[in-house]
């Protein structure tokens, strides 16, 4: 087996751990609920056999260990249980909502690394002038609140230009150009933080790559300075800042459920905060379950890129 | 014959604080084709920043003045476009570590392909070809299997083959080593001197080989330049270095080496310090530590050319009456 | 080269003057939240029918909100709030990490993995998803929102913590004091603790300002602190559907946790420069 497949061999066993630490997890999520969760769910109206009769269909009453097994064999049939609300197979709902969060988390992560990452390389090799600016876009950026961002965002293109709609949702197979304009000011608000975050992650990846010794060697090559930056700084950058894409990746799925209450998009974050104030528990475990997977993929994902980039890595040989 | 390199009173000043401090102080060398130079000295003598000024690396900050001449073309206030055009094409380096100087995600024979792409209109295939006979004519066994290999999975001695097999790409007139062996052990060192030696027999190709260590000067090279505080105090054959050192400071550096050639020796540790560059004395800057000072060292000494030899100082040949003893 | 560097010691940078400027900003902050009851010009909580969506004026300079309160002082009350759970949230995970953090990095080994995997595992789920999750199985609350804030730091803090121990522990003066017989927790208390403490003060200052954030975030939701008392978060979401009428009642409570959080940066910064030169807590 070559040194390639066994690290992504390893990486693939790697997450199995994970996983089932994710599982146990959003397993409890129900059964750590103080006192009796079925009582919470449903309130202090619910006669004795309503309660007894729910606590049977989810299995409440059944030892600890063989609600799990049974959970997790359910899971991986793609059962992921009931609304407790509207009987209807969660997985349904999650068909429907997933895309929502897919659209909106993958355009903003797009936006910002489409911007980020090439002012980031500019900032790296430019002025002092350009500096301050883009500190000053990084402070402002990280520290403004995505929320208020996309409230002053509605209030701009929505309130006084009415350019945008300030909320609502229309699925890309109905009307690609109206879903659009829906996602314009959610993915603006998303992005905006993420862009600054990349910009700072990009520029103090190239900075500390273009004070490495070989890079003096490159010079001493007869290597222009472009040639430099683009041929040999960006590609040695490049690890550094996809890990930490990976990593924002989960910052903006939690970030998603914020602006989806926001603008009004019929997301799984959505989903979740509406079952969470219904204490309808079912579907805040398949919510979270769906979007903790997604995290875990892409961490998997991010660590395999990162060791196809740079050999180190993958030969284990430490960066 | 043109020289492959001659430096006229090269002077470099860096700027600092409200000043000007110099780091090379009126340096007067040549180095002829198919010659192998060492330059000795402390660190902070000035080589670096001396091999620097010849590569036109120094920060655009810095003075340089005097006449620096690669194959007889001036390099002293080029531009950026005709500097890069000349570095790694008629005068390329080779860097102390090799284990920093490689890009570590560029494969090694892509390194080494890099440089002739640069200087040359050469295809990609073709390119390959050169650089991987590149690194069979430097050495490396299986050249063709270890091309497409990043630079961690070579050992330290064959990273250093593969610097100086991308050095050696277009064939320059003149190939700067700075320490090239002072992070490889000792055998490895010895091999690599011994490939600098044949590269040269084979290409022709001078080397300035700069080094604190008289082991690998005793080695290779053909004559020595000995430099102190940012001058050069005395320049002779090899042979005749080590036979008759003239400047009491070459004596002492030679006196503490056990065998003058022995491998692997550093310099001798000589009572005193090297002055402070920007507090340089009027005179001799080595009559502080110098055992044959006297009055006259308070000026500067004329250096006294004998043949292609010089040594710089007011009591050449004198006996060293404490030498040893001073400790 | 070092001769040159040696030289020009006597013109050092001058230090950049952000620190100040973050220090200041909180410091006016907090006290604007300490004496929000003698600054606010009103109840925070009185409902004035006359007043619903006031626009800003001499008395209420930030207008007032649906129900006629007085935008000014609710974000007066709110911010004592917000810091609070902020400040709370980071202390206790401070707390708790600190030991941890020590503990692991010092002894290393299995202490260490021991310590270690179990922090790790918290960090599997994205920050606001389990801080979500757990205000999901403990109901909404301000209290609950500042234990699961303290929830996802703790491993954030506690590795800084130890990776600040490590490279202090092989610093000569801890090896003499072992050398000398001192024992291990005297070695902990008085050499390592001192020496490993600056880069968690360094994120930890960052962390507060996005724990106020996250807060904010939360009460937005309405899964943190719940009404009638005034929170920056709740605040915005309360104004989500006047907006375009009453832009007012949403700009200044974001203006607040901005600026809050901006300060908190900027002091981080500025901590950074003098607790931890080496850039462990980055």
């Amino acid at each position: 087996m070559t040194s390639r497949a066994a690290f992504v061999l390893r990486r693939v066993l790697l997450t199995l751990p994970v996983l089932w630490v994710m599982s146990v997890f959003v397993f409890l999520i129900i059964r750590l609920v103080p006192g009796d969760p079925v009582r919470t769910m449903l309130g202090f109206r619910a006669t004795a056999a309503n309660v007894a009769e729910v606590r049977r269909r989810l299995h409440l009453d059944e030892p600890l260990l063989q609600q799990y097994v049974r959970w997790v064999g359910d899971l991986l049939h793609g059962d992921l249980g009931q609304d407790l609300v509207s009987r209807a197979p969660l997985s349904e709902q999650l068909a429907q909502r997933l895309p929502v969060t897919l659209e909106l988390t993958t355009l903003s992560m797009t936006l910002a690394v489409l911007v980020g990452v090439p002012l980031g390389v500019r900032a790296a090799v430019g002025g002092r002038w350009t500096r301050r600016l883009t500190d000053g876009f990084v402070v402002l950026g990280i520290s403004v609140p995505d929320f208020w961002l996309g409230i002053m965002l509605v209030l701009l293109f929505a309130g006084t230009l009415t350019v945008l709609p300030p909320s609502g949702y229309l699925p890309f197979t109905t009307d690609p150009v109206q879903n659009l304009r829906y996602m314009t000011l959610p993915v603006l608000t998303l992005a905006t933080a993420e862009t600054a975050y990349l910009l700072r992650t990009t520029r103090g990846a190239m900075e500390s790559v273009l004070q490495r010794p070989y890079v003096t060697y490159l010079r001493a090559k007869g290597l222009s300075p472009r040639r430099i930056v683009a041929g040999h700084a960006l590609k040695n950058a490049a690890p550094t800042v996809v890990t930490v894409i990976g990593i924002q990746v989960g910052v903006l799925l939690g970030g998603a459920i914020v602006v989806e209450q926001l603008f009004a998009l019929p997301g799984v974050g959505r989903m979740i905060v509406t079952a969470i104030n219904q204490r309808n528990y079912p579907t805040v475990q398949a919510g979270v379950l769906v979007i903790a997977a997604m995290f875990v993929l892409v961490s998997l994902v991010t660590d395999l890129v990162v060791g196809w980039l740079d050999p180190r890595v993958s030969d284990g040989a430490g960066a | 014959m043109t020289a492959a390199l001659a430096l006229c009173d090269l002077r470099v000043r860096f700027p600092v604080g409200d000043g000007l401090v110099s780091a090379v102080d009126g340096v007067s060398l040549r180095v002829e084709p198919g010659e192998i130079v060492g330059l000795v000295g402390e660190s902070g003598c000035g080589k670096s920043t001396l091999a620097a000024a010849v590569m036109g690396l120094l920060p655009p900050s810095t003075s340089v003045t005097g006449s620096v001449r690669v194959a007889g073309d001036e390099v002293v206030g080029l531009d950026d476009r005709r500097l890069r055009a000349m570095r790694g094409d008629r005068v390329s380096m080779v860097v102390q570590d090799p284990s920093t100087s490689l890009d570590p995600i560029w494969s090694v024979g892509d390194q080494v392909a890099e440089t002739i792409r640069a200087h040359r209109r050469v295809g990609r295939r073709q390119a390959r070809a050169l650089a991987t006979q590149l690194m069979t004519d430097v050495g490396i066994p299986a050249a063709a299997s270890r091309y497409d290999d990043p630079p961690h999975r070579l050992s330290g001695g064959m990273r250093q083959r593969i610097v100086i097999a991308a050095a050696l790409a277009n064939e320059p007139s003149l190939l700067i080593a700075d320490e090239p062996t002072t992070a490889l052990d000792v055998t490895i060192q010895a091999q690599i001197l011994g490939l600098i030696r044949r590269l040269r027999d084979d290409r022709g190709t001078a080397v300035l080989l700069i080094t604190h260590d008289l082991g690998v000067v005793a080695q290779v090279c053909d004559r020595v330049a000995v430099m102190y505080a940012g001058q050069l105090v005395e320049v002779a054959g090899a042979q005749e270095l080590f036979d008759h050192p003239r400047h009491p400071y070459t004596r002492a550096l030679l006196g503490a080496l056990p065998s003058a050639t022995a491998r692997g020796e550093r310099l001798a540790v000589i009572p005193g310090q090297v002055p402070d560059l920007a507090h340089q004395p009027r005179g001799c800057r080595f009559a502080a530590r110098c055992p044959l000072r006297t009055d006259v060292c308070e000026q500067a000494p004329v250096p006294e050319p004998v043949g292609a030899s010089m040594a710089a100082c007011w009591h050449v040949d004198q006996p060293l009456p404490l030498l040893g003893g001073a400790r | 080269m070092s001769t040159v560097e040696r030289t020009a010691t006597g013109a050092r940078p001058r230090p950049r003057t952000t620190p100040d400027v973050g220090a200041a900003l909180l410091a006016v902050l907090v006290l604007a939240a300490l004496a929000a009851p003698l600054l606010a010009p009103h109840d925070p909580e009185a409902v004035q029918s006359a007043r619903v969506l006031g626009s800003p004026s001499a008395s209420y300079p930030f207008g007032s909100d649906v129900l006629g309160r007085d935008v000014l002082s609710r974000v007066l009350y709110a911010l004592r709030v917000s810091l609070t759970v902020a400040v709370s949230a980071v202390g206790v995970a401070t707390l708790v990490a600190v030991p941890l953090g020590l503990l692991a990095g010092y002894a290393g080994g299995w202490v260490d993995s021991l310590i270690s995997r179990p922090l790790d595992m918290l960090l599997v789920l994205p920050a606001l998803l389990l801080a979500i999750s757990l205000i999901a199985i403990l109901g909404p609350g301000s209290v609950v929102a500042a234990l699961a804030i303290a929830v996802i730091y703790l491993p954030i803090l506690a590795r800084v913590m130890r990776s600040s121990t490590l490279v202090v522990t092989r610093n000569e003066y801890v090896v003499v004091a072992r050398a000398r017989g001192a024992g291990h927790l005297r070695v902990m208390a008085r050499h390592v603790l001192p020496n490993a403490i600056g880069p968690v003060a360094v994120q930890a200052s960052v962390l507060t300002g996005f724990a106020l954030q996250l807060e904010a975030a939360l009460s937005f939701l309405g899964l943190g602190t719940q009404p009638p008392t005034p929170s920056l978060g709740g605040m915005l979401a309360d104004g989500r559907d006047v907006l375009t009428q009453a832009p007012w009642v949403e700009v200044f409570p974001g203006l607040a946790i901005a600026v809050a959080v901006i300060a908190f940066t900027l002091l981080g910064d500025g901590l950074r420069r003098s607790l931890d030169p080496t850039g462990v807590a980055s």
